[in-house]
């Protein structure tokens, strides 16, 4: 048993630690927000040279090999400075499926410059009626002529307004699940952009597209193992961003019951609320260690791993809400402000719940396997 | 003991019903069913209609326009309202100032005041707090200095609920910044188009304008606008708190809540079959329901107390803890059970200017901002950790 980490990982936590608490003040993060179009920003460059793009890709694919504790502290470190860049939905999880699916085609189109960071991409899989199931979409895809035609309706797909391309899920005729590549500018996409409440951006996709045969990267077996995959490295992912953002909220509501005055005292004698931040301490500590658990987790055979990575998300996200609610609530008035940057770290908090199964939805999964679990 | 409505009081709930079916107007109702803001206009024409109909301000006196409503038939009227997604009446002139003016004012006051409340003439906001003075409202520094017939007062008020639409705000000021904390302080009436007076928007965490700043520079207001004796302020202010309680559980609020839970977890699928057949999403509806039952009759017992003399006092705590712990988790549980479609942030449907959403997106749209925006129901009015300091003192006496 070892926890700790090696001179490469201390490296990367330190160099991807001091980048987003330089480039990324509330400040500077108000800009990104506001200058982001489809073209890279220049902090997406700099991931890019330094290497954090590649990091978690195998070598085969392009990548430095990096592991799930490797993406952990990327995702700590961006959780810290709520950094709005798509790490996760624009490179992270679409890039593993197409590192796993896609043909020498496929890949010199588009995954050596998602990689170099020339382009974002986005997975279409949210639909009216899916929730968190991600193999039974209403969307279908029919063979025509020399390729595909594809038809449904997407919802909430993170990132679409910044991806050159999307990956879409679809039923194919036999009823197994199948796998598209979709460029953004494909004639027959109808998209609606917008905000998130924790400036996310997204789009709901009306989509009527014809489709070259290749489009098709997987279906059946070989894709469910894929997402599988891919899922649960987003998820574990999530875990370590919510635990990132969870310490700022705790150290932030910390100052600010050191600094307010109320009945002559700092807040912070209150007994009342020394227990409530200890209480949220708790809840950081142990959605930690279920964090470093899930990341630790993502190389086990695929049960293993979706039992504890469920059991991760379920609870970090219930500890994640616990620590945004009292991060406002110890806050007072001012907790309920935009101008107050915990609220920022408490609404992303909230939201990531909503990201790849909430904490209701992976606590069914950890009952369902409950009694045939080790 | 008897928990039925007696057919009185069951008519009287159809006469509500089939006041708020025909007087309602649609386009309201239908803002906010869907969670959106209301424009300055939209709430008065709602009062307007109450207030023609004589039902504006049922915790009056009669004899200076209240309903004579017992504290059921109060109840009735709430949650008949809110089922009804008829606005809830701002709160400030009616059900704030008014009867600190009822009881503390002068004859003149009153006969000013009162009717123009009633004929919603004047857009009241309350000052209480200040950056300065939160949880401990009587820290506050605003200061009140003679100068004739005229109090010039200078500082700052905050979180200013809606009195971006006010033109009279009651203040608390310190008149008598030697006496000890809560004595100097004094109850003014300030006409908010005074020389002086500025106000400045706080956008809050969901994207809303519903709370100010204001600030006072050398600010004249007639001494005759005070109420109560100087230094007596904090006397209006602590009736002000603990007065006409009946509406702090929320309870029309949380019913109305559950029931539109209810109806999203019907609508929102979960491997593809209705979310509420779900056993571990049901419990959680399940718990909400057992909590609102108790509620209820905890509310109605506490009203029924007021009902035989008892002024309602720190029972109104309990009523605020959990009224709003209740409220939250419903929010809660309404974000969750829209899934993923809980993410998109129209701010612009949200503040009442864009119908140009889908059915499903404008269905779902408020939730996530409402689940946020309620995080206030365990601040303000006294944080719940105030509110529970109250009860342990109080009731407990420890
Ligand atoms: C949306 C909104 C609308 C409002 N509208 C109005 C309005 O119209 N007019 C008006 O005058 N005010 C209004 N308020 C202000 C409200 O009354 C105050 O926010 C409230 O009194 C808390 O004060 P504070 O924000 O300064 O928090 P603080 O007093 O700084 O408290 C911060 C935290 O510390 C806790 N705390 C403080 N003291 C103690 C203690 N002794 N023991 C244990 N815990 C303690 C509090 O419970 C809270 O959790 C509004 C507030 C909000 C959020």
């Amino acid at each position: 048993m070892d926890f700790s980490l090696s001179d490469e990982q201390r490296m990367l936590d330190e160099t991807v630690t001091r980048l987003v608490a330089d480039r990324c003040t509330p400040e500077q993060r108000r800009r990104l927000i506001q200058e982001r179009g489809t073209a890279p920003s220049a902090l997406w460059n700099t991931f890019a040279e330094l290497g954090l793009l590649a990091m978690p890709f195998g070598e085969d694919a392009g990548g430095l090999g990096g592991d799930g504790i490797d993406l952990m502290l990327i995702m700590q470190a961006l959780g810290r400075g709520l950094v709005p860049e798509a790490y996760l939905d624009g490179l992270v999880i679409p890039g593993t499926l197409l590192a796993r699916l896609a043909d020498d085609t496929l890949r010199d189109r588009w995954l050596t410059s998602l990689l170099e960071g020339e382009h974002q991409l986005a997975l279409a899989w949210h639909e009216a009626a899916s929730r968190y199931d991600i193999d039974t979409p209403a969307t279908r895809a029919e063979r025509s002529d020399d390729g595909w035609r594809l038809q449904g309706r997407k919802q909430v797909v993170l990132n679409a307004p910044g991806a050159a391309a999307l990956l879409v899920t679809a039923g194919l005729a036999d009823d197994s699940l199948g796998l598209f590549i979709v460029p953004a500018d494909a004639e027959g996409l109808q998209r609606r952009d917008y905000t998130t409440l924790d400036d996310q951006r997204a789009s709901d996709i009306d989509i009527d597209v014809t489709l070259p045969a290749p489009a098709l990267l997987a279906s059946g077996e070989a894709l469910l193992a894929a997402l599988g995959e891919a899922l649960a490295l987003g998820r574990a992912a999530l875990c370590a961003e919510a635990v990132g953002a969870m310490e700022v909220a705790c150290e932030q509501t910390l100052e600010y019951l050191k600094e307010r005055q109320q009945f002559g005292a700092p807040l912070s004698r209150q007994q009342v609320l020394q227990h409530r931040m200890v209480d949220m301490r708790l809840h950081l500590e142990q959605a930690r260690s279920m964090a470093i658990l899930a990341a630790a987790s993502l190389t086990l055979p695929e049960e293993q791993r979706d039992y504890r990575v469920a059991a991760a998300k379920a609870y970090v996200g219930e500890a994640a809400q616990f620590v945004a609610e009292q991060a406002i609530q110890l806050h007072g008035g001012m907790g309920m402000t935009e101008e107050c940057y915990v609220a920022h770290y408490a609404k992303r908090l909230i939201m990531l719940d909503h990201a790849l199964g909430d904490r209701d939805y992976h606590l069914e999964t950890v009952m369902a396997r409950l009694d045939s679990a080790a | 003991m008897n928990l039925q409505f007696t057919p009185e009081e069951n008519a009287f709930r159809e006469e509500v019903r089939a006041f708020l079916a025909d007087k309602l107007p649609a386009d309201i109702q239908r803002k906010v069913r869907l969670g959106q803001q209301l424009s300055a206009e939209e709430h008065l024409r709602w009062q307007n209609r109450l207030s023609e109909r004589g039902w504006l301000a049922p915790g009056w006196p009669v004899e200076h326009g209240g309903t004579g409503w017992s504290p059921v038939e109060k109840h009735i009227f709430e949650e008949e309202c809110a089922a009804a997604h008829a606005p809830t009446v701002v709160p400030f002139g009616v059900n704030m100032v008014a009867p600190v003016i009822i009881r503390f004012g002068s004859e003149e006051q009153k006969r000013h005041y009162l009717p123009r409340i009633l004929g919603n003439e004047d857009w009241w906001c309350q000052g209480y707090s200040e950056p300065g003075a939160g949880s401990d409202l009587a820290g506050l520094k605003t200061r009140a200095e003679r100068d004739g017939d005229h109090y010039v007062v200078n500082g700052q008020k905050t979180w200013t609920t809606l009195g971006q639409h006010a033109n009279m705000m009651f203040c608390l000021v310190r008149t008598d910044p030697k006496a000890k904390k809560q004595a100097g302080i004094s109850f003014l009436l300030i006409d908010m188009n005074t020389p002086g007076i500025s106000v400045r928007p706080i956008i809050t965490l969901d994207g809303a304008h519903e709370v100010n700043e204001v600030f006072l520079d050398n600010v004249r207001v007639p001494v005759a606008n005070r109420v109560g004796e100087e230094g007596e302020g904090w006397t209006c202010a602590k009736f002000l708190l603990t007065h006409e309680r009946t509406g702090i559980a929320g309870l029309g609020h949380a019913k109305q809540a559950l029931r539109h839970l209810k109806h999203v977890a019907r609508r929102q699928t979960h491997h593809g079959r209705p979310l509420i057949e779900s056993p571990s999403f049901r419990e959680q509806l399940a718990r909400a329901e057992l909590e609102l039952m108790a509620l209820e009759v905890t509310n109605l017992r506490v009203l029924a107390a007021a009902r035989d003399g008892g002024a309602p006092g720190a029972e109104s705590s309990l009523l605020k803890i959990r009224g709003s712990e209740l409220r939250q988790r419903l929010s809660d549980l309404t974000r969750r059970a829209l899934g993923p479609q809980a993410l998109p942030f129209f701010a612009d449907f949200l503040a009442g200017d864009d119908d140009s959403l889908a059915d499903d997106q404008s269905f779902a749209a408020a939730a996530t901002a409402q689940y946020f925006n309620r995080r206030k129901l365990s601040i303000y009015g006294g944080a719940n950790e105030i509110q529970k300091n109250i009860v342990a003192k109080t009731i407990l006496g420890m």
